[in-house]
């Protein structure tokens, strides 16, 4: 082997060994944590929102579908956690792909209004179905052991999310270079370029939502399984919201730049603590300035910014 | 290889191309001209599934391909550039006369998130520098679409048109905008595509190419036909010199 092939990986990488040593205490290794399993549901939604174009303002629901199917399945069935996991990012992939497939024979925003309602129906779902969701009061998630072994501590929950965050990274970076992505991304820059060169645009905006769902179920199910508890506050319009700004924020197409959305937004309310209840309008700010002084979002804009300074 | 009878289309009851037949024969090179809304570019639009005709039939080799989608007619070698240029301009150069190859490369996303397309990947990318190379737009291999200039995008356009490996392309309007050198170029360039066996389709407005280049000519005035043939006919049609090039003689 000549070099390393993707610095940028091995620099995550290094950067996520070294950082358990650097944080202080367990809060903040706590709120690394979160950082990286909202950063995985980022990263998926980047695969439809920022390849394909294709915006969700419903994501929370595949967050939420992740986390209540292995929650159920685990605590009603008792399987165990990862086999519930896998499970509950199958159901999120027929589901986003039974909504996806016929909402994009219309054209235009049909797919983000179906997100939208998507997101309020399953909101709505989990309140009311209390004999298997818990309904308002939510439901307690089982520990969780694989093979044998059960993730208590706070470092273990670290390593997991960590080594989760690269796959994550490792496989958006390949799609982004891949014909598949290519086609992704093309047909977000001119549909009927992209049409014209062979690209089955409807079944490309489908696979790319149904792998968005999928991303964003298994970051649904983990964080459910770390925080211990589930309610439906999961699927809420303001979760959706907040990831999308993840999205907008780090940028467009950007692996990197959504990861950096995802600690942003969730490391910043962290430092506001006082801001408690009025995060909503921290996001929708921090989305209005990014929209209109950085529209293609802060990875990108400042990958182009040293690139014209070479 | 390609035989177009009878094709209409009307936008809210104004015909935009109506009753035009014609054929295209493999390996020659035909134009399409005719005054501004003449309906030239409807009828590329027309003909590569971008809108589906009213009525009319379109048969590629015999079978009936009319209101075929882009991306089904793609994979029977029809590709095309457009005439208000549809570059992916959040790509790089080299990665949009990549995205023209997309049929003949495995494209699935799981395949892609796997990395199992890298090897194949990196003959696509040497293949679309030999392509950049090919249209004069070498140099450009590592910029990103906006960086670029409006020439060098049209060549661009028409490497990643071939990258597709078409066996009939369209050209709309490739030397609209160009000056005269580029637009001497630019007839080179379609000259060489056609030298390689690919059945080449222009709409254009500048006459010096349109004569040098064309083994055929069809004119279309208002929607409808007005004639077809070689150079040497058209230029001695009367109507044609009345509806068009009697116009253009005027204005000189």
């Amino acid at each position: 082997m000549k070099h390393l092939p993707r610095p940028s990986l091995w620099v995550l990488v290094a950067a996520l060994v070294l950082l358990p040593i650097m944080l202080p205490n367990n809060y903040a290794l706590d709120i690394a944590v979160r950082v990286a399993l909202a950063a995985v549901a980022a990263i998926g939604l980047n695969l439809a929102m920022g390849f394909a174009g294709q915006v969700s303002i419903g994501h929370a629901a595949f967050l939420a579908i992740g986390a209540y199917a292995s929650g159920i399945i685990g605590a009603r069935y008792s399987w165990p956690p990862l086999v519930g996991v896998a499970a509950a990012a199958a159901c999120a992939g027929v589901v986003a792909w039974l909504i996806a497939k016929p909402v994009l024979r219309l054209r235009g925003h049909s797919l983000t209004m179906a997100t939208l309602g998507l997101g309020v129906i399953v909101n709505i779902a989990l309140v009311n179905e209390v004999a298997l969701t818990g309904g308002p009061d939510g439901m307690p998630m089982p520990p969780f052991e694989v093979l044998g072994f059960i993730f208590a501590k706070v470092m273990h929950w670290y390593a997991l999310s960590a080594v989760l965050l690269v796959v994550a990274v490792l496989l958006s970076l390949n799609l982004f270079d891949s014909p598949a992505g290519r086609a992704l991304r093309g047909m977000n820059g001119a549909e009927v370029a992209a049409r014209v060169a062979g690209v089955d645009v409807g079944s490309f905006k489908v696979r790319a939502f149904v792998a968005s769902a999928v991303f964003a179920s298994v970051a649904g199910s983990l964080t459910a399984y770390y925080v211990g508890f589930i309610s439906p506050s999961l699927a809420s319009f303001s979760q959706s919201v907040e990831l999308a700004t993840m999205v907008v924020l780090g940028g467009m197409a950007s692996t990197f730049g959504a990861l950096l959305g995802a600690a942003v937004l969730t490391v910043l309310p962290q430092l506001l603590g006082g801001l408690h209840g009025y995060e909503s309008i921290l996001f929708g700010l921090i989305l209005m300035v990014t929209m209109i002084f950085l529209p293609r979002g802060v990875v990108p804009s400042l990958a182009l910014l040293f690139k014209r300074s070479r | 290889m390609l035989e177009v009878t009878s094709l209409s289309k009307s936008f809210g009851g104004v015909a935009a191309v109506s009753d035009v037949s014609f054929s295209v024969r493999r390996g020659a090179v035909h134009s399409v001209i005719g005054p501004n809304g003449a309906g030239k570019t409807t009828l590329f639009n027309l003909i590569t599934g971008v809108y589906r005709p009213s009525t009319g039939r379109v048969r590629l080799d015999g079978r009936d391909v009319a209101g075929l989608a882009p991306d089904a007619l793609a994979l029977m070698g029809v590709s095309r550039t457009f005439q208000n240029l549809q570059v992916c301009m959040n790509m790089s150069a080299c990665e949009n006369v990549m995205l023209g190859a997309h049929q003949h490369v495995r494209s699935g996303v799981l395949a892609g998130m796997l990395g199992l397309t890298r090897r194949a990947d990196t003959a696509l990318r040497t293949q679309a520098r030999t392509l950049m190379d090919f249209v004069g737009v070498g140099e450009h291999h590592a910029a990103h679409a906006t960086q670029l200039s409006f020439g060098v995008l049209k060549r661009l356009e028409i490497a990643r048109a071939l990258a597709s490996r078409p066996r009939l392309l369209f050209l709309d309007e490739p030397a609209a905008g160009l000056n005269d050198s580029e637009t001497h170029q630019m007839t080179a360039l379609i000259r060489a595509i056609a030298a390689t066996g690919v059945t080449v389709v222009l709409v254009e407005h500048d006459m010096k190419m349109v004569m040098s280049i064309s083994d055929e000519i069809l004119v279309l005035d208002q929607g409808r036909k007005l004639a077809e043939g070689g150079a040497r006919e058209i230029r001695a049609n009367p109507a044609v010199i009345a509806a068009y090039l009697g116009v253009a003689q005027e204005a000189a």
